[in-house]
């Protein structure tokens, strides 16, 4: 096929790859730990630092790095001590964030080159250097999720149980947030801040339905995602498209036939039950 | 034995804001100890357990659990958490829900003697055939027993049971019932209930619970013999109904 000659689609496939490495370990811990909103607001909060880094004239992937990761820490902590509601703290967290990203913006000398690019995502113009950022931020949450699978397992089943044998959930809880920052930096690039949250959820909600191990959720999360954000990026490639909004209109469709398929698979296992009582 | 009180509560507030909660709640557990604590929705029983078990911290008053912090001391507590709140889609399978109640530290992994001690629970329970299936596709009585052999696979000295018998058939909670018999053999049991049938002869001591702690000791009226009189449950607890068998609470 002649859209593999171009070195832009090499970029893009190994983008592809790892951001779905990420997404499908972080993603399968914010859907079954049921932090998907949270995870939406640290997005957002992302944006505050993609400004910082149009102001100071860096890379604004780097900027969004420190950023997101303070937003994920402030939403733990304040959520976690204070006596204000979890969401009321996520809202927050999530419209000051776009807010500070705005006004740096409008601090910023001339005109925001790209930006569009960070609110819906570009995978066809990831320059290498952003994959070796996102390679480093793999290797982090893969180490962390090794060292500490059966803690992270653990404290999402239950919290008060963990805490009781010992695990400290408070700490890993903030170090959970701190992962789906990183993971919400690595997709700014893929899918854009505004849809980011779709890669974190949709894949490890449809291996969901089929699988009761979380290492078999994990891998694939991993490998369904590859796969399918490689058929919207061609989709998006032969309809020219936006490759994001493609790619999540893909994940879309496919949960809603594998929660068919599910059911379907549900319905045939009772009627064959039936049949032998 | 002489120091035999495992679990010592002295004069405790706990407020949630402006709202009392507990109010100068002051008891002692001891070694074998077979413990209802009842009392309405809202009366304090879980954070009372909560407290015990370091959890929440008091706003006054001094707990000590095996002599320690309860912080320290629940190393020697098994836990059974209200599961009204348990996500039971979780993808977790018995066995594994189980062996997590030998948690002992980060990075170790759960050596053979772990494993073993996990099936050895499940057996207790009665639970092992099931150490595969998913945790959706139980019952919850089944759910319950699974939770029960999670905390006795700590080898505990204390099992703490947080409304054990809610959302369980009635036949089921005669079985479970038979379950904390036994373990009382080698543990005490304490556990906290809203449902005054719950309460059945086994029981050595029940506290009831609204905010401040009364206190129905084992002398009245052997309620073993209330049973075998009826040969039936019999309502042994009378808040406020005629058919008053335990006598009434002091102010």
């Amino acid at each position: 096929m002649e859209i593999f000659q171009y070195e832009f689609l090499k970029n893009a496939i190994a983008a592809t790859v790892l951001v779905n490495i990420a997404c499908g370990i972080v993603g399968t811990y914010v859907v079954i730990k049921k932090i998907v909103f949270i995870s939406g607001g640290i997005s957002h909060a992302a944006f505050g630092g993609i400004g910082l880094g149009y102001l100071l004239g860096v890379n604004p992937i780097i900027t969004a790095v420190p950023f997101s990761l303070f937003s994920a820490l402030a939403v733990g902590l304040i959520s976690k001590r204070s006596k204000l509601s979890e969401d009321a703290a996520i809202g927050i967290i999530w419209a000051v964030g776009m807010a500070l990203g705005i006004i740096f913006i409008n601090l910023t000398p001339g005109y925001a080159p790209d930006l569009f690019s960070y609110l819906f995502g570009n995978i066809l113009t990831i320059p290498v250097s952003d994959l070796y950022i996102m390679l480093a931020m793999n290797l982090i949450i893969i180490l962390i999720v090794a060292l500490f699978f059966k803690e992270f397992n653990a404290m999402s089943f239950d919290e008060e149980f963990s805490t009781v044998v010992g695990i400290p959930n408070r700490v890993l809880y903030l170090v959970l947030l701190c992962m789906v920052a990183l993971c919400v930096v690595i997709l700014i690039r893929i899918v854009g801040i505004i849809l980011v949250i779709a890669l974190l959820t949709i894949p490890s909600s449809i291996c969901r339905q089929f699988t009761y191990n979380i290492k078999k959720l994990i891998i694939s999360s991993i490998v369904v995602g590859i796969i399918l954000t490689l058929t919207g990026l061609w989709i998006s490639y032969l309809l020219d498209l936006a490759s994001g909004a493609t790619i999540i209109i893909i994940l879309a469709v496919v949960f809603l036939f594998s929660f068919f398929i599910k059911k379907a698979f549900i319905l045939a296992k009772q009627l064959k039950n039936k049949k032998f009582v | 034995m002489k120091n035999d009180t495992i679990v010592d509560f002295k004069n405790i507030f706990f407020y949630y804001g402006e709202e009392p909660v507990l109010e100068n709640i002051s008891f002692s557990i001891k070694r074998n100890d077979f413990i209802a604590i009842m009392g309405p929705n809202g009366g304090g029983k879980t954070t009372l357990l909560k407290i015990m078990l370091g959890l929440l911290k008091p706003y006054k008053g001094t707990v000590k659990v095996f002599d320690k912090e309860p912080a320290e001391g629940r190393k020697l507590i098994g836990y059974l958490p209200q599961n009204v709140f348990f996500d039971l889609s979780f993808p977790i399978n018995v066995f594994d829900t189980v062996i997590m109640g030998r948690y002992r530290g980060p990075v170790k992994k759960y050596s053979e003697k772990d494993k073993k001690s996990a099936l050895d629970a499940l057996g207790t329970v009665g639970m092992l055939e099931y150490q595969k299936r998913h945790i959706s596709m139980l019952s919850a009585g089944q759910l319950q027993r699974v939770l029960i052999a999670r905390a006795i696979t700590r080898e505990p000295e204390l099992l703490l049971l947080d409304e054990p018998m809610a959302s369980v058939d009635p036949g089921t909670q005669e079985s479970i019932y038979e379950l904390f018999v036994e373990l009382n053999k080698s543990m005490a049991v304490v556990f906290v209930t809203h449902d005054i049938g719950a309460i059945s002869i086994y029981i050595d001591r029940v506290f009831c619970l609204n905010r401040k702690l009364f206190y129905h000791g084992p002398k009245e009226g052997s309620l073993g013999k209330l049973k075998e009189a009826y040969n039936c449950p019999v309502e042994i607890l009378a808040h406020g109904i005629p058919h008053r068998v335990l006598e009434r609470h002091k102010k």
